[in-house]
């Protein structure tokens, strides 16, 4: 099943295109990289599928929802972590989801049993009552996660979501959200980091706002290591 | 309709709490209308002599004259507030999260504005407590009537808010709007000298002071206040509000607004 599909996305800011002719289907139960350099585009094309910013060059859908016709539809399936933190550092983590559970129209039991659903998902429940100010960055990370799934989204979009950290709280996330992947939800995870991407993701690589291939890693990958074949294709792109 | 009330109140719980977890804000915001009350007040109660105009019905001194333009006051410097932190809201990731709600976007930011009116009231009655503490009373009833007009006043002056914030992309830029709103809008009103005394010195003066929204969210305070009704302020204030809500809609909406002209952090 298509969780997300982009067709013919272009956005500009002013007359300079930020995404150019971007299409991609991407199924239910992946993880696949946004892979790109800096200012390739990832976190334009993020708020466009999020309702954030709108073009009327080309479709989104999500979840079968036609963004330009029912994006609140579309956004009820959306999950998004974003590179700012947006959890309150002076409230409980119990109570900044549940604030998040009240943006979603989600209140009382349903809302708390999706709540703890979350937080056991990313394995956070024990630190439920604790203010976010004392957690470490990788926890906040993980919180932010925990967050986004409050709704039960199919999608779940994340804009570079290990900036910042130490080598293992990177991999434990990274691994976490693989195993969010596993159960079904599309992950789609903005990155300019390499070694987050495993063997079997799918990886769409966006260049100055064009998607140059789109591909499982291994296969873009090629005899070498994917780290030389996105250089070499980004390099070939400046070179050009 | 269930989802609604619940966003409305999660979002009013939060303001309050952010708004008591910041004691410095809480005192901030009385000490300032306190210290014009009688500091200012005291000085310029020799200078001025003010003459019987409704609401009032007696001679009065010049500090129960500025204590509707304090309300007021306290009322702008909330809305604006609530601007700043908006615009720091959109700089890390809050606005973010509530604009990609489910709900209708004109929905969200109108709780956001209800919630900046709840603690601008509650500033409010504070102060007036205080006042009547210093001896500054008003009729009973006086302070029931007070409240509808509170709540007007406030969602004119958020929506205002609301309005600057759309426009603003980063913080820095925020001085300029004290300079050039806050000030202008406080001094060039009804709060501190009522308008035939400005006509003394000034017809235009006084013109501008009229068109001044922020006079009429004053005037409509202060006739409440002793219980009575001033009509002309309230269509004033109820239409400065319907056109800066709609102002901030436009702004805010992705397709139209401004932030059609910011690329997204991390572009």
């Amino acid at each position: 099943m298509i969780a997300l599909s982009c067709k013919n996305i272009t956005y500009r800011y002013g007359s300079k295109p930020a995404l150019d002719d971007v299409s991609m289907d991407l199924e239910a139960g992946r993880f696949c990289a946004l892979l790109g350099p800096n200012g390739a585009g990832k976190s334009t094309l993020f708020a466009l599928l999020t309702g954030l910013l709108v073009t009327n060059e080309g479709r989104i859908s999500i979840a079968g929802f036609d963004m330009a016709i029912d994006a609140r539809a579309g956004l009820a399936k959306i999950g998004v972590v974003f590179q700012q933190q947006t959890l309150d550092l002076d409230m409980t983590v119990a109570r900044n989801l549940n604030y998040f559970a009240a943006l979603q129209g989600l209140s009382g039991a349903g809302a708390r049993k999706n709540i703890d659903a979350a937080l056991d998902r990313l394995d956070m429940r024990e630190r439920a009552h604790e203010k976010v100010r004392t957690l470490n960055g990788g926890h906040r990370r993980r919180m932010e996660i925990a967050r986004a799934l409050v709704h039960q989204p199919e999608v779940l979009l994340l804009d570079e979501p290990t900036v910042g950290l130490d080598t293992a709280s990177r991999l434990a996330i990274t691994s976490h959200v693989h195993d969010l992947a596993a159960s079904g939800l599309l992950v789609l995870w903005a990155t300019h980091l390499v070694d987050e991407i495993g063997d079997q993701d799918h990886v769409v690589v966006l260049h100055e706002g064009k998607v140059l291939v789109r591909d499982t890693a291994k296969i873009i990958a090629g005899a070498g290591t994917l780290t030389d074949a996105f250089i070499a294709m980004t390099d070939q792109v400046k070179a050009a | 309709m269930m989802p609604y009330l619940v966003s409305l109140r999660a979002i009013v719980m939060r303001e309050a709490l952010r708004f008591f977890n910041q004691r410095s804000r809480f005192f901030a915001a009385l000490v300032r209308p306190l210290v014009w009350l009688i500091v200012f007040a005291a000085g310029f109660r020799a200078a001025l002599g003010l003459s019987i105009v409704p609401p009032y019905e007696t001679y009065i001194t010049y500090e129960v004259y500025i204590v509707p333009g304090l309300c007021g006051m306290i009322q702008l410097f909330n809305g604006m507030q609530s601007s700043l932190s908006l615009v720091y809201d959109q700089e890390i990731g809050s606005m973010r999260l509530l604009l990609t709600s489910p709900l209708p976007r004109w929905w969200l930011l109108f709780c956001k504005l209800l919630a900046g009116v709840v603690v601008s009231i509650l500033q409010v009655y504070v102060f007036l407590g205080l006042a009547a503490f210093a001896g500054i009373t008003m009729a009973p009833l006086g302070y029931v009537f007070v409240f509808p007009a509170l709540i007007l006043s406030g969602l004119m002056l958020g929506s205002l808010g609301l309005l600057i914030s759309s426009t603003i992309r980063q913080l820095e830029n925020f001085s300029g709007v004290m300079n050039f709103v806050i000030f202008p809008m406080f001094f060039m009103s009804t709060a501190l000298y009522p308008l035939w005394k400005m006509a003394e010195s000034s017809t235009l003066l006084r013109d501008i002071c009229y068109f001044n929204p922020f006079t009429h969210a004053v005037e409509l305070i202060r006739f409440s206040l002793y219980e009575s009704f001033n009509g002309a302020a309230l269509i004033w204030t109820v239409v400065s509000f319907a056109i800066f809500m709609a102002g901030s809609l436009i702004g805010y909406d992705p397709a139209r607004g401004m932030s059609r002209k910011k690329a997204p952090v991390g572009k």
